[in-house]
């Protein structure tokens, strides 16, 4: 692994007007404005900021959005073990294969009916979309069975108006398929390696999704005019962001990008909460890979979430951004019973910036100038 | 990733205990584990100074690559006796200690006025210029009745802040 302070510093938001860490950090551990002649203990005493390490060392909100809680075992008792042996006999003896065969039917009818459609159809563009996007929802409720999802939306139903783009929390890559289940998004999303990059440079490229890749640096531009350009066409599909920009653990918030929230559109926030009855849907993916996600899922009993559509929100005036961004997610995170953390989900893959630390270096090296000039 | 050895007997925590002079209970050190074993990501048994700055409330902190150089590699024994100085149970003398160590980077047992500087520049970063930092610190040191070329020895640390006392310390949280 590259040299700790040599992974290059996140290229996120810097702006200094996001919101104030101090506000979510514990009060009381900021270091104290004390007043007076200044003298060699003040300097001496570094404490507070030692305790806000060893603080940080011992637990960090950071780390807790990303860790999935185990359940705690239930099974071990003369009466319920057997039970439970009986159960994985079902799930996976039974359940599973049963599965199985109902998603490869869903692809078979899936398939069977979406390349004729795409290649024959391919003068009547407005024909064929419309039954492209009804392909597509089938092929997802059929993934949805597969796992025996039980959905509950909440709210009206997405609406195909343009100007608007709709935005969730983000838990797994199974966030895309409940919701498009209902309804054809587009989505953006990151280009995957493998199977799950084949099927999204085939089918999900002609619902008109759109792809970035996080480590490249200037993707990020291009990306932005992709977008632009897609809420502005009437008749693209309507555009599905997950702002978090990673996977969360269905617990927490972290913060949200604000590229959704600057172009100029309608935002209809969307909160998923998923419930840990049967199984965590949480996709960890430093964990486990993405199919080894899905076979979980498929073994388990159901998987069991509900889905809120809430109230379109546009931009205030005298608002920014990055107020907006946050507004949003606070409407989101109260919903689903998530609680909000300060940090920018791509601290996962880089450094924070080094302003942070600055802003602390400054607001010391302030008191220290300003008790000197009082003597 | 294979966390096989997450449980720790009644042995090791003993053992654990012992070394740090009990300063955290079983229940603290159980969760401390957990909390080691969650942030030793690649299994080695001990935390990298990487494994460490992937926490950004730590990376953030402005002694963070000072404290890395003590608590880089530590395994869980020393990583409980690293911490100890901030539980509750630990004296004035072992946080004093503590801090006296973070200073005496080289473990000559005495701080130069070079070290407090480092420190000092550690804190401050670019908002104060090194003739200010020097400045300051030489006027507090006379003022306290040290010259600029003389060291600190531990004696002199309890001294300084022995009176009123130091507040540090952090919970460790259970469940």
């Amino acid at each position: 692994m590259s040299d700790p302070g040599k992974l290059n510093t996140s290229s996120s938001e810097l702006d200094l007007d996001r919101p104030n860490i101090e506000d979510y950090l514990p009060s009381g551990t900021s270091i104290h404005e004390p007043h007076g002649q200044l003298r060699l203990r003040d300097l001496l005493d570094i404490s507070p900021t030692l305790t806000e390490a060893a603080g940080a060392i011992i637990d960090d909100s950071f780390t807790r959005c990303f860790k999935s809680n185990p359940p705690e075992p239930w099974n071990w008792n003369v009466y319920l073990f057997p039970l439970w042996c009986c159960g994985v006999v079902v799930r996976y003896g039974i359940l599973f294969p049963v599965r199985v065969i109902v998603l490869a039917i869903g692809w078979i009818i899936f398939l069977s009916a979406y390349i004729p459609v795409h290649v024959l159809l391919k003068g009547h563009d407005k024909l064929r979309k419309k039954i492209e996007r009804y392909l597509v929802e089938l092929i997802c409720s059929f993934f949805v069975a597969s796992w025996t999802g039980v959905v509950k939306y909440h709210g009206p139903r997405p609406s195909m108006r343009p100007k608007q783009v709709f935005v969730s929390n983000h838990t797994s890559m199974i966030d895309f398929i409940v919701l498009e289940q209902m309804t054809p998004f587009a989505v953006i999303m990151q280009k995957h390696p493998g199977w799950v990059g084949l099927l999204q440079s085939t089918i999900l490229d002609s619902l008109g999704c759109i792809w970035f890749n996080r480590s490249e640096a200037k993707d990020r531009e291009t990306v932005a005019k992709k977008l632009r350009d897609h809420v502005q066409g009437s008749d693209n599909n309507p555009l599905l962001i997950f702002p978090e920009g990673t996977c969360v653990n269905n617990h927490y918030t972290v913060m949200f990008k604000k590229g959704a929230f600057e172009l100029g559109c309608t935002v209809c926030p969307i909160a998923v909460k998923y419930n840990k009855i049967f199984v965590d849907a949480f996709w960890n993916s430093r964990k486990q890979s993405f199919t080894m996600h899905l076979l979980q899922l498929m073994t388990s009993w159901a998987v069991v979430c509900d889905v809120w559509y809430l109230e379109p929100q546009t931009l205030k005036p005298g608002e920014t951004a990055i107020e907006f961004a946050e507004r949003v997610r606070d409407i989101i995170s109260v919903r689903a019973g998530l609680k909000m953390v300060p940090w920018d989900g791509y601290l996962k893959y880089s450094r924070p910036s080094p302003k942070h630390r600055e802003q602390k270096q400054q607001s010391f090296a302030e008191t220290i100038l300003r008790r000197l000039e009082e003597q | 990733m294979g966390n096989s050895s997450s449980m720790l007997t009644q042995y090791d925590i003993e053992e654990v205990q012992e070394h740090c002079n009990h300063a955290f209970s079983q229940q603290e050190t159980v969760s401390l584990y957990q909390r080691f074993c969650q942030l030793d990501r690649s299994s080695g048994g001990f935390i990298s100074a990487d494994e460490f700055l992937s926490v950004p409330e730590f990376a953030v902190n402005p002694l963070a690559q000072r404290l890395l150089r003590t608590v880089d590699g530590l395994n869980f024994k020393e990583f409980v006796a690293f911490l100890s100085a901030f539980s509750p149970r630990a004296t004035l003398q072992q946080k004093i200690e503590f801090i006296f160590k973070v200073y005496d980077s080289d473990g000559k047992g005495s701080v130069s006025f070079k070290d407090l500087l480092d420190v000092l520049r550690d804190l401050t970063g670019h908002f104060i210029s090194e003739e200010q930092r020097e400045q300051v610190l030489k006027q507090v040191l006379e003022e306290a009745g040290y010259r600029k070329d003389s060291s600190l020895v531990f004696a002199d640390f309890v001294k300084i802040l022995g009176n009123p006392g130091l507040k540090m310390e952090v919970e460790v949280p259970v469940d």
